[in-house]
């Protein structure tokens, strides 16, 4: 899409009152006595259609000056196989595994059906310290070294505890560890000291695009230079907490550079946003950020647009999704066991039965090999080895597997497990978004 | 620290396993194929070199080294990388040469690592050296090893023992074979034992070698016993009809081998695949981790899905030898990594039949045989049914009898 193309909102508009004067003079809402619930939903729909304004945000202001960019250093090779977390990341892991089990599951339900997740229960996560993992020390960050396998035990804990709040939790520390893994000295004195303070902005890194088989690599966001100046347009999809972030990381494909990072404040002209609600991962309030001849300075470009870095992004983001899935799929696990157990038929406990044990046995198998291969992609991107085949083969099992545990779970439940009274329905939406999203998140 | 690369120490190790796979194996792997029942004469030279490696080393055959657990760190916090971990490496890499040579290696049976694992120090020094089978199955017990009917009477100073055994792998080859058999049938399980039993014993009258799918270079021994005596002294572990704990003994071997045919699964996998990848180059498909699998062509995206089993597969079986190798209880994950590796080996190694096409099923490349050679690595040790029940009786707590 391009600048002159601006109908996009409208069309999506268009077609909102088409659906909404088509269901309205249908009488199947009146046979099913649905009219007055659905009339609700729609307002909802046709107001989440319509475009507002990015949020007012704060200014973002460097508040020293570097003499170069700041940034972790890769961790030391390290010689023995090892699968447990050293006594720092375990410390860290047991702290959001008990947050996850106090707030986060609670609140689950509740953020599912409102599309939103609590700003305290988003604050009390950033007080955990889980969006400064990759800003560096110099930038009031806590981490000397990188920290992409602790950023997966701590998605992995979070997303235990739900994964679309885990989503909107984490979505602005991304945003931290790409300016603090590629941006410049300016950008990085100007944004990171604000994700190490008390309040952390909602930020977000726009990588995905609404289109079948999408390819971060092919973007059609454009980004095209005018004298100094980039002007980009463009649609972003399934933004966390669009409507309320403060700082974007938009990717685009940048004349003459390829596909590239861009630092845009919400302030900026020519951004707007549209509530793009999905099948899932409704606690983060998923929205549509859209670019119509956003004029930015040239320094808004992160770092210097370096390709490998971009690809290097992508990558990083598939593990911290991968995390996210591995977390979900052990609640599924976790939750189908004593369901099966508990459950009879036929006289006796359901999981006296191979079909539904076996399944369970599936479950434990496929979610510890996705385990395993998310840490181990994790751990090379620490130890400064290459990891785009274990992140893309991490991808792969997460996106595959990972929608057979959500769909397994439910199945277990029978026709319990279609109802929301059990989490597994939920586990069942969230869990596709492993194959979906791109960017978004990091390590 | 968390790191899931092979460790610095066993590359070596592994870089040699890779040498014997590619400049023995490899060579004579369609020969020994197509002369079923013929004795791969190469590996004696092979075998002997093994033997001068192991001396206090690692790199072993089929795990003959046995496993032993270990608990004491080499790290310096506490973590250890031990026989376990470097076994498994060594069977990937001589598996991706060829599995059904690694079955026939002289001294490296499955039946070795059973009398490394459980053995006295006097049965270690009288039958240490030799080569070992293992005789399980009965042609009415498989999967259900404790319904077993070969019988063992305790006579004076021997055991006598009688019974039928099929699926003995080198049965033929070998110079002793670890026979499974019970005290008293009365007793269930508690009453089953494991004696070895010298090939040339004159109670045991081999019946005949199977013809099989694959792994024919591996020899397979149908064996009938006839008041066949042994000494007192042949018993593996302890005589004692306790409650579960004698075939517990013998089923922790099962912990401790599973992993090792996980690997051999995980080997034959990453031949099949490194093969066809080859061939798909040579197709014009290249494989790119970068874009989505699903915008790349429908055959790379096949192959992104298969690779992404073998590495849950691979990784899942590292895990269970570093658990041992730790000192953990690993039964879970031994069972865990034998399904995900069997059943990835099945589905990569047919997978990879199909993307290759008439090349791939013919006798000119050795895809075929790989596909041929994986069915059995989801049958032997546990079949893909029972490791899914023995990790579904962990993961929910039940008993043999309330899951059965």
């Amino acid at each position: 899409m391009n600048g002159n193309d601006k109908g996009v909102a409208e069309r999506s508009m268009g077609f909102g009152l088409r659906a909404l004067s088509w269901l309205a003079g249908s009488d199947l809402l009146d046979r099913i006595r649905a009219r007055k619930q659905v009339e609700r939903a729609l307002f909802r729909t046709t107001r989440n259609g319509f475009r507002s304004a990015t949020a007012a945000g704060r200014t973002f202001k460097a508040a020293q000056k570097l003499t170069g960019p700041a940034r972790q250093a890769p961790g030391k090779p390290r010689s023995l196989f090892d699968i447990a977390p050293d006594d720092e990341q375990q410390m860290f892991q047991e702290a959001v595994r008990d947050f996850a089990a106090a707030k986060v599951r609670p609140a689950a339900q509740g953020a599912d059906a409102e599309c939103a997740t609590p700003t305290e229960l988003l604050d009390q996560v950033d007080e955990l310290g889980v969006n400064m993992l990759g800003v560096p020390e110099e930038l009031g960050g806590a981490m000397h070294e990188q920290a992409a396998t602790t950023s997966v035990l701590i998605g992995e804990a979070l997303g235990h505890g739900d994964m679309g709040i885990a989503y909107a939790a984490l979505a602005p520390g991304a945003v931290a560890t790409a300016i603090g893994h590629w941006g410049t000295a300016e950008q990085e004195a100007t944004y990171l000291p604000a994700f190490s303070g008390e309040d952390v902005p909602a930020a977000a890194l726009a990588l995905l695009e609404p289109r079948p088989l999408f390819d971060p690599l092919k973007l059609e966001t454009a980004a095209r230079r005018d004298g100094e100046d980039w002007v980009l347009d463009g649609v972003k999809s399934l933004v966390a907490r669009a409507a309320d972030c403060e700082l974007f990381l938009v990717a685009a494909e940048a004349e003459a550079l390829g596909p590239a990072l861009f630092v845009i404040e919400s302030g900026a002209s020519g951004l707007s946003v549209e509530a793009e609600p999905a099948m899932g991962l409704r606690p983060a309030a998923t929205g549509r950020l859209l670019l119509e001849g956003v004029r930015l300075p040239g320094d808004a470009l992160l770092g210097d647009g370096d390709r490998d870095a971009y690809l290097e992004c992508v990558q990083r983001a598939r593990i911290a999704w991968c995390a996210l899935a591995v977390g979900a799929s052990q609640a599924v696990l976790d939750y189908v066991i004593p369901y099966v157990n508990e459950r009879t038929a036929f006289g006796e406990p359901i999981s006296n039965r191979q079909a539904v044990a076996f399944g369970v046995s599936n479950i434990g198998i496929e979610s510890d090999g996705m385990r395993l291969a998310t840490y181990r992609a994790a751990s090379r991107a620490d130890q400064g080895e290459e990891f785009g085949r274990e992140a893309a083969l991490a991808r792969r099992l997460c996106a595959e597997k990972g929608m057979r545990i959500g769909s397994e779970g439910v199945q277990l439940l029978g026709g319990h497990g279609f109802v929301k009274e059990h989490p597994v329905e939920r586990w069942y939406r969230d869990l596709r978004a492993a194959g979906v999203m791109e960017g978004a998140l990091l390590v | 620290m968390i790191n899931l690369e092979i460790p610095k120490k066993f590359k070596p190790l592994a870089s040699q396993a890779n040498q014997v796979a590619t400049e023995v194996f490899r060579p004579i792997s369609r020969k020994y194929d197509e002369a079923e029942h013929s004795y791969p004469k190469e590996l004696d030279m092979l075998a002997s070199l093994i033997d001068g490696m192991n001396e206090g080393s690692d790199i072993g055959g089929a795990g003959a080294a046995g496993v032993r657990r270990e608990s004491n760190g080499n790290g310096d916090d506490g973590n250890r990388n031990g026989s376990n971990l470097s076994t498994v490496l060594g069977i990937i890499e001589l598996c991706w040469g060829d599995v059904g040579l690694l079955l026939s290696m002289p001294r490296q049976g499955l039946g070795n690592s059973a009398i490394a694992s459980v053995a006295t120090e006097e049965q270690l020094e009288r039958y240490g050296g030799r080569w070992a089978a293992m005789a399980i199955t009965e042609p009415e017990a498989g999967s259900d090893s404790a319904s077993i009917r070969t019988t063992a009477q305790l006579d004076g100073d021997e055991y006598v023992l009688n019974g039928e055994k099929i699926f003995v792998t080198s049965g033929d080859r070998a110079d002793l074979i670890v026979v499974w058999a019970t005290l008293d049938r009365s007793k269930g399980r508690a009453a089953i034992k494991s004696f070895i039993v010298e090939r040339d014993n004159p109670g045991l009258k081999l019946d005949r070698l199977e013809h099989k799918l694959g792994i024919r270079a591996s020899d397979t021994a149908n064996f009938t016993l006839q008041d066949c005596r042994v000494p007192k002294e042949a018993l593996l572990g302890s005589s004692a009809v306790e409650d579960k704990q004698g075939f517990g003994g013998a089923m922790q071997t099962f912990d401790n081998t599973r992993p090792l045919v996980a690997a051999m699964a995980v080997g034959v996998a990453r031949a099949s695949l490194e093969r066809a990848r080859e061939c798909l180059a040579d197709a014009g498909v290249e494989i790119d981790y970068a874009p989505p699998a699903l915008s790349q062509p429908a055959a790379a995206a096949r192959y992104l899905e298969m690779e992404a089993d073998y590495e849950a597969a691979r990784l899942l079986t590292l895990q269970a030898a570093w658990m041992a190798d730790n000192g953990r209880p690993n039964s879970l994950q031994a069972s865990m990594a034998k399904a995900k590796a069997g059943r990835t080996c099945v589905e990569v190694a047919l997978g990879c039949v199909e993307l290759c096409g008439s090349v791939g099923y013919g006798e000119d490349e050795l895809l075929e045989k790989w596909a041929r050679d994986a069915k059995i690595l989801d049958i032997f040790e546990g079949t893909q049914q029972i490791q899914l029940l023995i990790v579904a009786r962990q993961l929910l707590g039940k008993s043999s009898a309330e899951l059965r």
